[in-house]
């Protein structure tokens, strides 16, 4: 396999149709530009539809026609669109409609501007829109891992029927790095979609809806999806660990701030302090046993987040008070250099 | 082994194509590389740069603190950068826009009057590989003919296959002009 | 199936059935509504054109929003509006279905504006049934982009003030100024002649889509007897003497033709 040199957001959109993506549709906002424009070069040539819709909510929406149609499909965006986006996902939630949404994190509240920043991961794991869901949250940090957590991303969101979204941010979309990329799924490998609307040939029509105006059989739907997402909980909880074993500072970071971690790790360990590094790469399901495992030996655990400390939520969840859990952020798309958090561990290890 | 290369100038000065070179020829060499821009309002009138990272294992940050070289192609970019150049570090600066010689004693300068060799070379928006040439020569990590060769690959995606050749020279006389700062190396 | 559900008498022939493509079950909707009349001409064109087993329905949020227990077709349950985006993925998804949704007037020309005129524009090639009874119908009566000025609903108790609240959106004119779609008509349901060339309008929505040429709508202009708080033979009247004079029936767009 050849190395190729590419954008995380090209990266996104070479693997999503690679994962056979048939129908895309979108609308433009920066900085994930460059996957809108692979997908119109790229999608139509390689027998999928590519449209730029009238809006974000129309956008998902479309995604809920196509999905319900019965193939694979994906909208992408960046922060204001995501929240657009938060009804269409609850209905393909509710529906259980399988679906990739891609967003790259820029800073916020409201238009906010359009640095990287990682201040929608509140909307992203604990569910975005109305009701009680969750969608398969995949972060990835590099642009390697980017095209690999999208091929992920559409098979989990095959097999459990759950919407998926693969949250990174504007760094990640605009960097380039080598990518090796596997090649294009086999569409007979792609699961059944037997409740499809295909069209009611030979069986009873399918119908596909997030309603029913009957208490006891809503909640039975709502048991359903409950199932479903400690199944996910139990099988596809992933992270990466560095350093561990004899860490006595445990850095918890995802994303871009996960692979930042891994530079000052190194030089932590380079100057004496034992560092080590946990990177959640589902943030939903999220680590939260191998994070207590390692807070029963690990000192103190510093949350590092491109947010003002909505993962540390989760980590101190995880760590119920048995270590120290610091936090430090940046907001607003300033992202630290390796050298200040550097600083944050050298104080928190020592002090 | 990791390198973190910073490349900054105006808008315009081809410093985003210049990194993408740097990073494309590293990984044709088998190296780790990543390469980062800078986004957003700035490319539009002011500074516009970029971070390149080329390492011989995984890649961590590809934000770079302390960088090990800067080409800077303006004077912002090098009053911006000088500073957080590492020590013993290595500055390429393009002497034909900056009246000023380096603060620093602690790193190596070396002025590249890119702007007048690409006037010479009759193609002057061939600036940025000037500059990348003398970067290569002080640099020793990646080899001239793999700039080449992803220069020319750049210039192929973009359809402008006719400007291969002046800027293999414009490469190769930046590639000469570090010479002249470096001795026998 | 033709069901009988009562016995023929000797002498007699059952000469009206039950579209195929309508499944059993009872509508919910009010006494004198003309969703029902509305639901049955689709089944009817549905059947006539044999597109049953490749039908997907669009169901709306409003008083419609069974209408997916009411037809022997598969269908999709869409967010408030959007169901010309959602039938927009689904026919770009296959298009050899036969994609229709259902909207009424706060789905279709308030929510979901946006949504109806960019698929319309787009030219999709679905067909789109459009029943303005002037209402909100389902959340209470009331006050629809439609409301005629004057109007008595729910939130405009002392009728429509046309200062405060605008006028009655046209939005089929709207979309007829279009180069988009291939048809825009306007009918009504409150007598059988109407009810007859209601007919045929949707009957050539749905045909238009078989041979291709694109967004095709039927408005329906319907009464809601409920909250009209009239009986249905008035509230068929009220639709002739005051909704048609705010609303003209005919053709507003046919291409080609």
């Amino acid at each position: 396999m050849t190395r190729m040199l590419l954008r995380g957001n090209e990266a996104i959109a070479e693997a999503a149709i690679r994962s056979g993506l048939k129908c895309y549709f979108c609308y433009p906002i920066t900085p994930q530009g460059e996957l809108v424009e692979y997908m119109a070069r790229e999608l139509p040539k390689r027998g999928g539809v590519f449209l730029q819709a009238e809006s974000e909510v129309a956008a998902i929406n479309m995604v809920y026609g196509a999905a319900a149609a019965g193939v694979r499909t994906m909208t992408s965006s960046s922060s204001p669109g995501i929240s657009l986006k938060q009804e269409g996902i609850s209905y393909l939630a509710g529906a259980r409609l399988p679906a990739v949404i891609v967003n790259m994190m820029r800073g916020g509240p409201g238009l906010g501007n359009i640095a990287p920043a990682q201040g929608d991961y509140f909307q992203a794991t604990k569910g975005g829109g109305h009701g009680d869901y969750h969608l398969i949250v995949l972060a990835p940090s590099t642009v390697p891992e980017a095209a690999q957590l999208v091929m992920l991303a559409f098979e989990l969101s095959d097999r459990y029927r759950v919407p998926a979204m693969i949250l990174a941010d504007g760094m990640l979309g605009q960097m380039m790095e080598p990518v090796e990329l596997p090649p294009p799924v086999d569409p007979k490998g792609i699961p059944q979609r037997p409740w499809a609307v295909t069209g009611a040939k030979g069986r009873p029509p399918n119908v596909i809806l997030s309603f029913d105006l009957e208490p006891q059989r809503l909640k039975e739907m709502n048991l359903v999806l409950q199932e479903t997402y400690r199944e996910i909980e139990r099988n596809e909880v992933r992270w990466e660990e560095m350093a561990t074993d004899d860490a006595q500072i445990l850095i918890v970071a995802y994303g871009t701030m996960g692979r930042i971690a891994k530079t000052v790790v190194r030089r932590a360990r380079k100057e004496g302090i034992r560092a080590g590094l946990l990177r959640p790469i589902t943030l939903w399901p999220f680590p939260y046993e191998p994070i207590r495992r390692l807070s029963e030996r690990v000192p103190t655990v510093l949350t590092v987040e491109l947010s003002a400390g909505q993962m540390w939520e989760d980590v101190r969840l995880a760590v119920e008070g048995r270590a120290k859990t610091p936090f430090y952020g940046e907001l607003g798309g300033v992202v630290p250099t390796p050298k200040e958090i550097l600083s944050e561990v050298k104080r928190h290890a020592t002090g | 082994m990791e390198l973190g290369v910073i490349f900054a100038g105006f808008g315009g000065q081809g410093i985003l194509l210049a990194g993408k070179v740097l990073a494309r020829a590293g990984m044709d060499r088998g190296l780790e590389v990543t390469w980062l821009p800078s986004y957003g309002p700035e490319m539009r009138g002011g500074t516009a740069n970029c971070t390149v990272v080329l390492a011989d294992e995984p890649i961590g940050s590809p934000i770079v603190d302390a960088p090990q070289a800067l080409v800077a192609m303006n004077l912002p970019s090098l009053d911006r950068f000088e500073g957080r150049v590492a020590k013993d570090g290595l500055i390429v600066y393009n002497s034909s826009l900056i009246p000023r010689a380096l603060k620093r004693s602690d790193v190596r300068g070396i002025p590249v009057p890119a702007n007048d060799i690409a006037r010479q070379l009759g193609s002057p928006r061939t600036i940025n590989m000037v500059a990348l040439g003398a970067l290569l020569r002080a640099l020793g990590a990646v080899p001239l003919e793999a700039a080449e060769e992803a220069m020319a690959h750049e210039l192929r995606a973009r359809g402008r296959e006719r400007l291969i050749e002046v800027n293999q020279r414009a490469l190769a006389r930046g590639f000469s002009e570090a010479g002249k700062y470096l001795g026998d190396r | 199936m033709p069901q009988a559900s009562t016995q023929v008498p000797e002498g007699y022939v059952k000469a009206f059935f039950r579209p195929r493509s309508l499944s059993d079950a009872k509508y919910t909707y009010c006494p004198g509504c003309h969703h029902g009349i509305v639901g049955r001409l689709i089944a009817e064109a549905i059947d006539e054109l044999g597109i049953q087993d490749r039908t997907v329905g669009i169901a709306p949020v409003g008083c419609a929003v069974f209408l997916y227990q009411f037809y022997r077709v598969d269908f999709v349950q869409a967010a408030h509006g959007r169901a010309c985006a959602v039938a927009t993925g689904i026919k770009r998804a296959n298009p050899e279905l036969v994609v229709f949704s259902y909207q009424g007037d706060g789905d279709l020309a308030a929510i979901g504006t946006a949504e109806t005129v960019h698929a319309a524009n787009r030219g999709e090639n679905i067909t789109v049934i459009f029943v303005n009874n002037q209402v909100y119908g389902m959340t209470g009566g009331e006050m629809a982009p439609t409301t005629l000025p004057g109007q008595r609903t729910t939130t405009t108790p002392e009728g429509r003030d046309v200062r405060l609240t605008g006028y009655p959106l046209r939005i089929s004119e709207m979309l007829a100024q279009l180069d988009g779609p291939a048809y825009i008509t306007r009918q009504s349901v409150h007598d059988v002649r109407h009810i007859q060339m209601a007919r045929r309008a949707i009957l050539k929505a749905f045909r238009n889509q078989l041979e291709g040429k694109g967004f095709s709508l039927v408005e329906i202009v319907a009464a809601c007897p409920t909250n009209l708080k009239l009986p249905p033979p008035q509230a068929n009247r009220w639709v002739a003497e005051n909704a048609l004079k705010y609303f003209p029936l005919g053709d507003l767009k046919v291409k080609g033709g």
